[in-house]
């Protein structure tokens, strides 16, 4: 189901709903809050949990007040107290926009039981009324993965990272399993820079790797700043992350992957206007239209392009999984069998690397 | 000549190259704490160069222009500052935060167009044959015009400071305003001249990063080299070539350890990073004793506002 017509079949609910059919549960006007870790104008992560909140402003008109936003909340106690701030305010739906809010966003919840929160990437669900959601982001990683090991000609690819979380090492592994499937020589250098935003540090890891020898940069940082650094070095190329930044089209940035909320976000405040909201736990991906690929530019040769929409279209159509056996653990030992797929649970608590990528994760 | 896979001559181009901003804000703060005012706004006045000098160098085309169009920017906040603690004898803590805050808020508020935009190229210093060099050349002659300038600004505060009579007086008003006052010396307006300083230094190590360094405008950009920078003077205890040092021990920890993860060393990270942090905690604590306080050479009356009717 696509974005158009998800919103077709939210705004066919709310006709049902409003055109005659009185449902007790239902309501007729939702004020929907978001909680942001950085600034709307990051360019990424931030910026498309916004763009979310204005699909959702343009879905519902004045069914909805979606203006109520808090950029730059740090994660930890200063959460807690914004979120309590928006509860007290009359927010019926609260969606808290990164991991580190986790805990925050059950403490404030259990003490507000009619309203409804949302909390991104995490896993905690104390209360009945926090749910939890997620994109298969490695499934975007996947076709990065097979036009990094394509590009490169130093056969050295650079990952930006930044914290050691699951989410993070899954792009990790994705990234390497795909590139190494396309060219079994490549290797994969991770930097850890321990921050979501901080557009130096970010293009002063991508410079390190460079001067490494490196020629194709993956990032899990949030800003530009790492391509930018790339657009420096002549034969460089990087991937837009959350955000499609196109701005530096066609080269460094080659292709992307996009973050798009606006179909959760759109359903999740369209069932709470009709009444048939419950308690999720999401993790949607190419197929739903939460994880989209950006245009591949004409940097790529052709036969790679064709190659990487064929995996994208085979993800998305649910005939291939990113991770299928034989794939073992990086100490050699077996982790899925020829043919297997990992099960959602190794997935949500990965913690090691798969064979073949150099260092350690830090603990 | 790499160790552990890591090219020093790369190493050390790359990590001047990264102190740049940090360096110039503190040799401005170490201006300003010179004459006696303490200017928590380090960090505020930073991205409000970042964003005038983005700003200005997208309109003009001019990456020269953009530098100035930072320095004035930020000086321009810190002129707010300046009326607030030395006309209004506000407090000088209490404003340099609110500075900060006042800072990020606006630069993020003049960037909203802005966001996306490349500017204009920094071009390098044509050296000619000179950067081609084996190691000097990667070394010394291979940087944007920026590089050499600040260092050029840190020799000269230093010279100024130390030999002429504007920084005998300036360091005398730092030290004791009554005394400088009795004097005869305009305490006031040598304040607010040091404090346009200030500004005017961190707004072009601001638009060092918007222009040069990253370079595009983001909100946030800064992340925190404002704080550091403040750190720097303190570890620096006050002496400009200490703040040169300072900045690329900083800058050089932060380039080193991304080049070591980079090259594939098996190296605890976390202590690496949090090493500038760690060393700045102890400089004050070492400082905030009293005995410590006179032997790191702090101002006398830094921070002590000053009303010629006390």
């Amino acid at each position: 189901m696509n974005r158009r017509t998800l919103m077709a079949t939210a705004a066919l609910g709310l006709g049902l709903v409003f055109g005659g059919t009185v449902n007790a549960a239902g309501m007729d006007k939702v004020k929907a809050c978001f909680v942001y870790v950085g600034p709307v104008g990051d360019g990424g992560w931030t910026y498309q949990h916004d763009q979310g909140r204005l699909a959702v402003i343009e879905a519902f008109g004045d069914k909805v007040d979606a203006t109520t936003y808090q950029e730059n909340v740090p994660e930890g106690a200063d959460a807690e107290r914004v979120l309590t701030q928006m509860a007290l305010s009359g927010c019926n739906i609260i969606f808290t926009t990164s991991f580190g809010y986790m805990d925050a966003t059950n403490a404030v919840a259990a003490k507000f039981p009619d309203i409804k929160f949302e909390h991104a990437t995490g896993y905690k669900r104390d209360s009945d009324n926090v749910s939890t959601y997620g994109a298969r982001f490695y499934e975007g990683r996947a076709v990065i993965g097979t036009i990094a090991g394509r590009m490169t000609k130093s056969n050295k690819i650079g990952y930006i990272a930044s914290f050691p979380i699951p989410e993070v090492i899954r792009g990790i592994n994705s990234t390497f399993l795909h590139a190494k499937k396309v060219n079994p020589d490549a290797t994969l250098s991770v930097v850890w820079a321990y921050t979501w935003f901080d557009p130096a540090k970010e293009a002063d890891a991508a410079k390190a790797l460079i001067e490494q020898g490196v020629d194709v940069i993956v990032q899990h940082t949030d800003s530009t700043a790492p391509l930018a650094e790339a657009a420096k070095t002549p034969g460089v190329i990087g991937f837009g992350q959350a955000s499609d930044m196109a701005a530096y089209k066609p080269s460094p940035r080659v292709s992307s992957i996009i973050d798009n909320w606006a179909p959760y976000y759109v359903k999740r405040i369209g069932a709470l206007l009709d009444g048939s909201y419950a308690q999720v736990d999401s993790w949607e991906g190419i197929s739903a239209g939460e994880v989209e690929i950006g245009e591949i530019t004409d940097a790529v040769p052709a036969d790679v392009k064709a190659e990487a929409e064929a995996l994208r279209d085979a993800i998305g159509a649910g005939t291939y999984h990113p991770f299928t056996g034989p794939i073992n653990k990086q100490d050699g030992s077996a982790w899925l069998a020829d043919g297997v797929t990992a099960p959602d649970g190794d997935l949500l608590g990965m913690n090691f690397y798969v064979e073949g990528i150099v260092g350690d994760i830090p603990q | 000549m790499d160790f552990g896979g890591i090219n020093p001559a790369v190493l050390v181009a790359s990590l001047m190259v990264a102190s740049v901003p940090i360096m110039l804000a503190a040799i401005g703060e170490l201006v300003v704490e010179k004459a006696g005012v303490l200017n928590l706004g380090v960090e505020g006045m930073m991205i409000m160069g970042a964003i005038c000098g983005f700003i200005t160098a997208v309109q003009t085309g001019s990456p020269f222009l953009g530098f100035v169009g930072g320095a004035v920017g930020a000086a321009g906040l810190s002129l707010v500052f300046a009326v607030l603690t030395q006309v209004l004898q506000a407090n000088q803590v209490a404003t340099g935060l609110a500075l900060t805050l006042f800072g990020l808020g606006l630069s993020s508020l003049m960037g909203q167009g802005y966001v996306g935009i490349k500017p204009p190229l920094t071009s390098q210093v044509p050296f000619g044959p000179l950067a081609d060099l084996p190691v000097l050349g990667r070394i010394l002659f291979n940087h944007d015009p920026m590089v050499y300038l600040s260092i050029i600004i840190i020799a000269a505060v230093w010279a100024v400071l130390k030999f002429s009579r504007m920084g005998l007086v300036l360091r005398a008003v730092g030290e004791s305003h009554d005394a400088a006052h009795a004097l005869g010396y305009k305490v006031t307006r040598i304040r607010i001249l040091a404090i346009l300083f200030g500004g005017a230094m961190a707004g072009l190590g601001g638009a060092y990063l918007s222009l040069v360094r990253v370079p595009q405008w983001t909100d946030g950009i800064t992340a925190g080299a404002g704080w550091i920078a403040l750190a720097i003077v303190v570890f620096a205890s006050w002496k400009p070539w200490r703040v040169l040092i300072g900045a690329y021990l900083f800058g050089g920890i932060s380039v080193l350890q991304l080049n070591l993860q980079a090259a594939g060393a098996r190296i605890p990270v976390e202590y690496l990073s949090m090493s500038p942090y760690v060393i700045t905690i102890i400089v004050l604590v070492i400082m905030s004793s009293g005995k410590g306080r006179a032997s790191m050479n702090a101002p006398a009356a830094l921070g002590q506002n000053f009303h010629a009717s006390r």
